[in-house]
């Protein structure tokens, strides 16, 4: 009971405070909810909000668009991250384009890709999976290379195969590493969604930002939408370390 | 001198652990094959485009269920000359034979124990041992069975669950070896295998060491710091010279079997460290004796027997 308590206790002060500074900021600056809203303001509206179901179908296309995204950004991003370790020439030849694209803002990439693609599922999950590809290529890489080489060497005097060298040795090996590169992943792709929602189309928590702040002029709303996506951050970053659990107790 | 056939270890229990010559070896095998042969075999690392000799033409037999030590200074070529014995390290020349079949690539008739344990941090003890069993492509029960038995074998019986993080030094080393033998390779090559552990540990081990040899009855090259334990352990001790290495001296060791931790104060013991002693103090690093060209030469004709 001590024990749980001693867990739970810190980070409810911490976001007492939080909400505390808050309000104190909002009372003391006397603005007005249309520039600054407290944090009960904010709550009624998150809860009135979900009441007349503003946020559902928003939230489900924004999920959709991550989930899309993200597999196919780090699918693509395990196997290129493995190549540049393993591979002093295609760590040469593509280094500088994955760079030279990591540094091109996504901002600025999005309306050229809503232009090719559209405003819908599509468009949207590849400005994901762009943004989730680098950050996940990186440390894969990183991962690789950090490996033992000693280890490598024990595995060849038992004669593995290329495939058993990546599958028993390599991959748990470089696990710790590749998950961090996930977790880094998964928090950037809610970034790219919300931006990539921004470049136009009906559905979606950026959208609604844009509705809330132009249309609407609801801020509160703004605030909560706001919170939404930072409770989706925390709920994807979550099942990611779910995941990681997982994995690591099957090798 | 080397031409004497050590004693055959006493063959105990009735496990079968205990054959430990492969199918295929033993089909194919010249019978009087010795269990390896070097002729010539030269080994040199590239340096910058340059090409450095680290074995200079080593000539070796070593007969089967026997245990040879090498000895040498520090950097003239033991662990490498593992390393191409058990086939992870190509020759630049010579012959490497292992049951008279050459080698070419690494060799399931060959175990090799590295100086760390080199264990998987994430598997477990009987998991690490199971390791070269699922590279073979045992399934699951066959090779766990069997690395049980190969647990017990090294007296981890109770530890299979636990996680290399989980065991001491010692502990870590014989897990190794339990892996190194999990194929039953008719050769088991150490390098420097007990350098990490303290010395009373060390003692203890190497008895220990003897009495698995004495159970599987591999034939066993341990590469050594210490001259005692060189002795203790080993039916030949070889010297070898400074880079590029040649065997600058073969030494039997007239010491019977079985030996026990009492052995390590007999008379002979002392006798032949000293020969050793002397001898690699002719094989010495010491500049001076490099440039000189007092190095590496044969002191007596038997010295090497083909």
């Amino acid at each position: 009971m001590k024990h749980a308590r001693g867990r739970i206790l810190p980070p409810m002060i911490a976001f007492v405070g939080f909400i505390a500074t808050w309000q104190l900021i909002v009372w003391i600056g006397n603005y007005p909810p249309f520039i600054l809203p407290g944090p009960f303001v904010v709550a009624d509206r998150f809860v009135t909000g979900w009441l007349e179901g503003i946020f559902w179908s928003h939230l489900l296309t924004t999920i959709s668009e991550i989930a899309v995204g993200f597999t196919v950004g780090a699918a693509a991003a395990l196997p290129t991250g493995y190549v540049l370790a393993r591979s002093r020439l295609a760590d040469r030849v593509m280094s500088p384009y994955l760079v030279a694209a990591q540094a091109v803002p996504i901002l600025a990439l999005a309306p050229l890709i809503a232009l090719w693609f559209g405003t819908g599922l599509l468009s949207r999950s590849i400005i994901v999976a762009l943004v989730v590809f680098f950050p996940v290529a990186i440390s894969v890489m990183i991962a690789i290379r950090g490996i033992d080489r000693r280890l490598l060497e024990m595995a060849r005097s038992y004669r593995v195969t290329r495939r058993q060298r990546i599958t028993l040795v390599e991959i748990p090996a470089a696990l710790p590493g590749i998950v961090g590169g996930l977790r880094i992943g998964i928090t950037l792709a809610v970034v790219g969604a919300i931006v990539a929602e921004w470049t136009g189309g009906e559905q979606g928590l950026g959208v609604l930002i844009n509705l809330a702040r132009g249309s609407l002029f609801d801020i509160p709303l703004l605030f909560a939408t706001l919170t939404v996506i930072a409770l989706l951050g925390i709920a994807l970053y979550g099942s990611v370390l779910l995941v990681e659990r997982q994995v690591a107790a099957r090798t | 001198m080397s031409d004497a056939p050590p004693p055959a270890p006493a063959v105990s229990g009735a496990t079968p652990l205990e054959a430990p010559v492969p199918p295929d070896a033993a089909t194919f095998a010249a019978p009087d094959a010795c269990a390896i042969r070097l002729a010539g075999l030269q080994f040199a690392f590239p340096v910058d485009g340059q090409t450095v000799p680290v074995l200079g033409g080593i000539d070796l037999e070593v007969e089967r269920r026997s245990v040879i030590a090498l000895v040498g200074p520090n950097g003239c070529g033991k662990s490498t000359l593992l390393r191409v014995i058990a086939g992870l390290l190509p020759s630049a020349g010579g012959i490497v034979e292992v049951e008279g079949r050459p080698v070419s690539g690494p060799d399931a008739r060959v175990g090799l124990v590295f100086q760390e344990p080199r264990l998987l941090p994430w598997r477990s003890a009987v998991a690490n041992v199971a390791f070269p069993l699922e590279v073979a492509g045992l399934d699951r029960t066959a090779r766990e069975a069997r690395a049980r038995d190969l647990l017990g074998l090294v007296g981890l019986r109770d530890w299979a669950g636990a996680r290399p993080g989980e065991l001491s030094g010692g502990m870590r080393q014989r897990l190794a070896i339990a892996r190194a033998l999990a194929l039953e390779p008719s050769v088991l090559l150490l390098d420097e295998p007990f350098s990490a552990l303290d010395a009373l540990t060390r003692e203890r081990f190497n008895v220990e060491l003897l009495r698995l040899w004495e159970r599987i009855g591999s034939t066993i090259v341990l590469v050594t710091h210490s001259i005692p334990e060189a002795v203790f352990l080993a039916d030949r001790v070889i010297v070898l010279s400074p880079r590029p290495a040649t065997v600058a001296a073969d030494i039997v060791v007239e010491l019977p079997r079985p030996r026990r931790m009492a052995d390590l104060d007999a008379v002979i013991l002392s006798r032949t460290a000293a020969e050793i002693r002397a001898r690699l103090g002719g094989a010495t690093d010491d500049a001076f004796a490099v440039a000189t060209g007092e190095v590496g030469r044969h002191d007596e004709p038997d010295a090497v027997v083909a």
